[in-house]
């Protein structure tokens, strides 16, 4: 060996050491790092958004994107309380992601492809936690049963992403004219269709159902069927950690594979001591992490889906609770219901 | 050589120092600026955000409630954001003369020898102008215009209808529940104009009764003298007196009823900013959005400044 090349061998033999720690430590990331080490879940929500993420006459936040956080919570910690929740803006929400204000943001936000590229928000999106569209609410004394009913007359748009334009593009395949009223704010939007300026408004059908718990009286408007664009709301993580992303993917999956195999909050225990008696229970015993290592290759506990489930429940349990039956709103599962039962909810095996 | 050397040396020289410290001081600000706008150019360089202006050709896509131009979906941005300057201009200009008409009077009412008149217009400015003018829009707009009735309930008179959706002149025909007529005007832009002008009404009062308060009170008995009824000597000796103290206090005013139309959002009607807003949100271009808006209002403004200081000549005192 020519000797100026002998200096180099204890600084390839020290890189060697520094990577193999990495290796043995098990996951590398330092977001699930940095939430272990402060012993709290930062999670970003809108906050004012009855269903999603509202603050309720207790104090304390409830709703389907607030079931997330709790149920990741839950998954990493232990403890589906040990969340902090910050309300964020829709402008806001993803410099907070991206500065590590929050570490994960379950709030109402639409999956696009310039905010998953890395050349655009550089966001890391979870699986679609409720499946969203743009929909159009009307009185039901105004007669109305289509879009095509509209037209000639005034709509409230709620301005959002493309709002306007989902409505010009499908009013342009009607044929039909018709006068959108734009107004600054929300509030200003539904007050002036409360008021009779516009026979219809038109935002996110869950937005609009949302609002709707809100009006006076609620079962005098009905959602018209027509469904304006797609729009899939999904938790975020950032591209830069994709361990953490990971795991918040898989907690998301968790919920909907548990609502698939029939286990909810109240029969986790249950399913959970027939697993461990019954050691042909393969599938199930995995899931719950009697058996196997998935849990660990995510850098999670073994049991963390017993953890997410008798956090919040199944999918199925978070949805009626949140948004369906169970509260003011009354969606219907519709797209969001499970894929064996003709929905789009549908998560990948746990192998 | 003699004379050469009595002069200061440069550092003291009154002819060069000026123009020297100006020279630093221009040299100084053009640095910044420069610095400024190099920096501006880099970040948005490096975030791949040059400014571009071909989006303007490319069509809107959206909609607009109401325009004088032609304007639908299929259409470029700029004829989008021209039908909002369209707007603006036309609720600015009406505006500026209802303030204008409404600001007056008040003003010279309050010299009224009327008790009653004279408290009423005291009130009226103490009032109007010490609400915020958002919300005096919101309450025109959702409490007073949203308030009238719909369909077949709407007022109607010969030749007019005055409706929740708006105000109908000519003919109006109630087509599928829907009122239409050849010469329409919305809620929208009735409660943003009735807003505007309430508002600037209250401060063009004020100006008003500077102005008049500024002629001497010997023109007032003069007048009376020579037999002037009161109404006429307000009108042929005072007031115009007083346009030479009026006029460049209105000019502010006129200014800011300018820039206050901007708040149309805030009641539904398609300014340029509204449409900008839009235009921002679809196409993401928020430096060359601003421009327009930023650039927009300050030519309108600087147009109202020039036509007044135009005026202000005119009714200055002529000097021979």
């Amino acid at each position: 060996m020519p000797p100026r090349f002998t200096f180099a061998i204890p600084l390839i033999a020290a890189l060697a050491l520094v990577g193999c720690a990495g290796d043995g430590g098990g996951i590398q990331s330092q977001k699930m790092a940095a939430i272990k080490g402060r012993g709290i879940l930062n999670c970003g929500v809108d906050g004012r958004l009855p269903g999603f993420s509202f603050v309720g006459a207790d104090g304390r936040y409830s709703g389907l994107d607030v079931d997330i956080c709790k149920a990741t919570a839950a998954a990493l910690l232990g403890d589906p309380a040990k969340v902090t929740y910050r309300d964020l803006s829709s402008t806001e929400r993803f410099a907070a992601l991206g500065s590590g204000e929050v570490d994960l943001l379950s709030r109402n936000t639409t999956m696009t492809l310039s905010r998953d590229a890395p050349g655009g928000n550089a966001l890391a999106f979870a699986p679609t936690t409720f499946f969203d569209g743009q929909a159009v609410l009307v009185p039901v004394s105004s007669g109305i049963k289509s879009l095509k009913d509209v037209a000639g007359k005034p709509i409230c748009v709620e301005t959002g992403t493309a709002t306007e334009l989902n409505l010009a593009d499908r009013m342009r395949v009607l044929n039909a004219a018709y006068t959108p009223l734009k107004f600054q704010s929300g509030d200003q939007t539904y007050a002036a269709y409360l008021q009779g300026r516009c026979v219809a408004v038109t935002s996110d059908r869950s937005q609009l159902a949302a609002k709707r718990t809100g009006f006076p009286k609620p079962s005098e408007h009905i959602l018209l069927a027509d469904v304006l664009s797609k729009e899939p709301l999904n938790p975020a993580t950032i591209n830069a950690d994709p361990a953490w992303a990971d795991a918040v993917r898989w907690v998301v999956y968790s919920l909907i594979q548990a609502e698939e195999m029939g286990i909810t909050a109240a029969n986790i225990d249950a399913k959970l001591v027939e697993a461990k008696a019954n050691k042909n229970l393969a599938q199930l015993r995995r899931f719950l992490g009697v058996e196997g290592d998935l849990g660990k290759q995510l850098g999670l506990p073994a049991d963390f889906v017993v953890k997410t489930v008798k956090a919040v429940g199944n999918y199925g349990e978070v949805f009626e609770r949140n948004v369906g039956q169970g509260s003011p709103l009354k969606l219907e599962r519709g797209v969001n219901q499970q894929w064996l039962k003709g929905g789009l909810m549908y998560s990948p095996p746990f192998l | 050589m003699t004379s050469r050397s009595a002069a200061p040396p440069w550092w003291r020289n009154r002819r060069y120092l000026p123009w020297l410290v100006q020279g630093v001081v221009a040299l100084a600000v053009g640095v910044v600026v420069a610095f400024l706008l190099s920096n501006l150019l880099l970040n948005l360089t490096a975030r791949g955000l040059l400014l571009s202006w071909s989006w303007l050709g490319q069509p809107a896509g959206f909609d607009l409630a109401e325009s004088i131009l032609p304007f639908d979906a299929s259409l470029p941005y700029w004829r989008a954001l021209l039908a909002g300057l369209v707007n603006t201009l036309r609720v600015v200009i009406a505006g500026l003369v209802g303030a204008t008409v409404l600001g007056t009077l008040i003003g010279t009412a309050s010299f009224s020898s009327n008790g009653l008149l004279r408290g009423l217009a005291r009130v009226y400015v103490e009032v109007i102008r010490n609400i915020p003018l958002l919300l005096q829009l919101i309450f025109w707009y959702f409490v007073v215009f949203l308030a009238l009735p719909n369909g077949t309930d709407a007022i109607q008179l010969p030749g007019l209808v005055l409706a929740k959706s708006g105000l109908f002149l000519g003919d109006p025909q109630l087509v599928n529940g829907v009122w239409q007529a050849p010469l329409r005007f919305s809620v929208e832009f009735g409660a943003l104009l009735t807003g505007l002008v309430v508002y600037t009404a209250a401060f063009n009062a004020e100006v008003v009764r500077g102005g008049i308060a500024s002629v001497p009170k010997g023109q007032w008995e003069a007048a009376s003298s020579l037999g002037f009824a009161p109404l006429v000597t307000l009108r042929r000796i005072v007031l115009p007196q007083a346009l030479r103290v009026i006029v460049p206090g209105l000019n502010s005013q006129y200014i800011s009823l300018a820039k206050n139309s901007s708040l149309a959002v805030a009641c539904g009607f398609t300014d340029l900013y509204s449409v900008s807003e839009t235009t921002l949100n679809q196409t993401g271009r928020a430096v060359e959005v601003m421009l327009i808006l930023l650039g927009s209002y300050l030519v309108i403004d600087l147009v109202i400044s020039a036509l007044m200081n135009g005026l202000n000549g005119l009714v200055q005192l002529k000097e021979r």
